[in-house]
């Protein structure tokens, strides 16, 4: 084969390559680490959660709690992926397109949901809604619940998953620049056409992207959502959470049947963001291109 | 349509980018904006666009005062330096845009709207790139394909920033001959922004100079290229050489006392000679009457395609004269070292403070 030759003495002068022995010492430990930490652990769920056959596994997830957790989870990702995809497009085009006082303030702010501890997240809601918060008169007045209900769930896991739209659009907006919408200003394209055929349309791989991430973080969130759920079966338990409580009742084929659940969730994710990532790589911001 | 610049002033911070611009452009001209980077001409084209407003001063496009017009409702055509090109668009979308995107009542059906950007695309001799997109075309293509985007919507002024900036000498100086008869075709009122002033003075009916956010001089190629207003235009528009002395009798004396030649028709008082590397002729050290010339000694020649040009030291000046030996057929370049004597087949005088 000419082109492995070619390649290898290409690679051959690579002035950082090292020997044999080194190399495959280093990915053997790369790769058996790997395997230890995050390959064996995942595996161990699948089998805790078929260990009693699959009919177990089926009649853990059919119960009407693991049924009310999983359809409480979907819930609060359809209501927090079309506020993030739209607010989240929002900020990252003003933030993008516009100098303005106070800028690298609301840019670093951004982070911060990364950066606070998501039960540090959760709590904040309990101070502006719980009984002792902010709202509280106000809300008992008005009949309104958010702790401890849907609401709160939402609100605390669109706080947490806030930046990933923005974090992923800020850069490649930044980095496609403004001629194109300014060339549809110009021939006299409306704010709005220049938003759906300009705008939009250069983003949307990368908008996508965002929104995966975030929905990933969203199925998964556990520390915040915690905080605000009440842990009332049946009503505001997630799938984390109603994970959590039948593992604190040592009901092991039914905590691993939903866990094998979620990983399921996960990975499909992971291949979906995969597939952009090969596929639409050069419209997505430069540092997740991976072009092969 | 023609285009008035009344007054016009931007500044960033105490920096002016503009300052007190007035300028008249005729229905129908090709306008350079011609200046070195930070000399305010994209400024200069962004106000005129509507992409930048500004600070004072009007914008007229022919009676209408277009100065608080939104860049959407000036109906211009702007052709960006990178073309700007939607990426995900065909070239024949690209085109099709403006049109597209007017009001429904203003539209014009699918048919017509082919058949413009059919036209067009014939017009920029692109006839068959209607269904690529901009990543599969040339940076030549691509400057044609902004160039009919812009032109689709019958613009009232068309406005190209560096139009030729971003692409490679050959295809440069064919796109700039093939944009100057485009021009002559289609009588669009243009303006181009350009740092080459051959590029200037070549394509343009008229030229005009910027420096530091100021007009330094208004004219045609041949006006500004044979009567340069200022030194800084004398220097920016072409090579030169500047020697300084004064003028008494219509005689020009160098300040060392060393080089000598009429300045006929100039005023008394200090000047600046400026002279360009192909106005000199060499005379005979034989022949030399009564001294007049410009002593110098030769540093080094370089063959260039079509000249030869000869590095001189003349008296004290730290800066090297340069003298182009056009006709190369009859005259030996000078050994390095040897001593000349060059007489100004024509010179510019620029008074100076002594």
């Amino acid at each position: 084969m000419s082109e492995t030759a070619i390649g290898e003495t290409a690679m051959n002068d690579d002035p950082l390559r090292e020997p044999v022995w080194v190399r495959w010492t280093l990915i053997a430990l790369a790769v058996g680490a790997m395997a230890l930490l995050v390959v064996l652990p995942l595996l161990m769920v699948l089998f805790a959660a078929f260990g009693d056959g699959f009919r177990a596994w089926w009649g853990s997830l059919n119960e009407p709690d693991a049924r009310s957790a999983l359809s409480l989870t979907l819930f609060t990702v359809a209501i927090v992926l079309p506020i993030n995809a739209i607010f989240g497009t929002m900020m990252a085009w003003a933030l993008a397109r516009f100098e303005f006082r106070g800028k690298r303030v609301l840019l670093s702010l951004i982070d911060l949901p990364f950066a606070v501890s998501p039960v540090v997240a959760g709590l904040c809601l309990v101070l502006l809604f719980g009984s002792q918060g902010w709202f509280a008169e106000w809300l008992a007045a008005n009949d309104i619940k958010i702790l401890f209900a849907r609401p709160g769930m939402v609100l605390a896991t669109l706080f947490i998953t806030f930046p990933f739209v923005v974090r992923e659009l800020i850069p490649l907006m930044e980095q496609q620049g403004a001629d194109e919408e300014l060339a549809a200003r110009s021939l006299g394209a409306n704010a709005w056409t220049m938003f759906s055929r300009v705008t939009l349309p250069n983003i949307k791989w990368g908008l996508l992207y965002g929104v995966l991430l975030c929905s990933a973080r969203a199925m998964g969130e556990f520390g915040a959502v915690s905080v605000v759920s009440g842990h009332i079966r049946g009503l505001t338990n997630t799938l984390p959470l109603h994970i959590e409580i039948l593992y604190n009742e040592f009901d092991t084929t039914g905590a691993f049947a939903a866990a094998s659940l979620l990983s399921g969730l996960a990975l499909v994710t992971l291949v979906v963001k995969f597939w952009i990532e090969s596929r639409h790589g050069d419209v997505l911001a430069a540092s997740h291109r991976r072009i092969s | 349509m023609n285009l008035t610049l009344h007054q016009l002033g931007k500044h960033y911070g105490a920096v002016a980018a503009l300052d007190a611009v007035d300028l008249e452009i005729a229905s129908g001209e090709l306008i350079a904006l011609l200046g070195p980077s930070g000399s305010g001409k994209t400024t200069l084209l962004r106000v005129i666009a509507g992409l930048l407003s500004p600070d004072s001063g009007r914008v007229l496009f022919g009676e209408r005062d277009a100065t608080g017009l939104s860049l959407r409702e000036r109906n211009v055509g702007f052709v960006f330096q990178h073309y700007a090109l939607f990426r995900h668009m065909t070239v024949a979308e690209n085109i099709g845009f403006g049109l597209q995107s007017r009001p429904r009542a203003r539209r014009p059906d699918k048919a017509t709207i082919a058949r413009r950007v059919d036209e067009l695309l014939q017009l920029i001799q692109l006839p068959d790139l209607g269904g690529r997109y901009p990543e599969q075309l040339s940076g030549g293509q691509k400057q044609r394909i902004a160039l009919a985007r812009a032109l689709a919507i019958d613009p009232s002024v068309l406005l190209l920033d560096e139009p030729f900036g971003a692409l490679d000498a050959k295809v440069r100086v064919e796109l700039r001959r093939w944009l100057r008869k485009l021009h002559d075709q289609t009588g669009q009122t243009t303006l181009f922004v350009t740092h080459d002033q051959e590029e200037a003075l070549e394509l343009a009916d008229r030229v005009v100079v910027l420096r530091n956010g100021r007009i330094e001089q208004v004219g045609t190629p041949d006006q500004i290229y044979q009567a340069p207003a200022s030194p800084y235009v004398f220097d920016f528009i072409g090579r030169g050489n500047a020697l300084d002395g004064a003028v008494r009798d219509g005689q020009f004396l160098s300040d060392d006392g060393a080089a000598r030649f009429v300045a006929p028709g100039v005023a008394d008082g200090p000047v600046v000679a400026q002279l360009r590397p192909h106005d000199f002729e060499r005379i005979d050290p034989q022949h030399i009457d009564g001294g007049d010339g410009i002593p110098a000694r030769v540093l080094a020649s370089h063959l260039r395609a079509d000249r030869i040009t000869v590095k001189l030291a003349v008296g004290e000046l730290a800066k090297p004269f340069e003298w182009d030996m056009i006709d190369s057929t009859d005259a030996a370049p000078p050994t390095v070292g040897e001593r000349v004597l060059l007489r100004p087949a024509r010179a510019k005088f620029y008074p100076r403070a002594s």
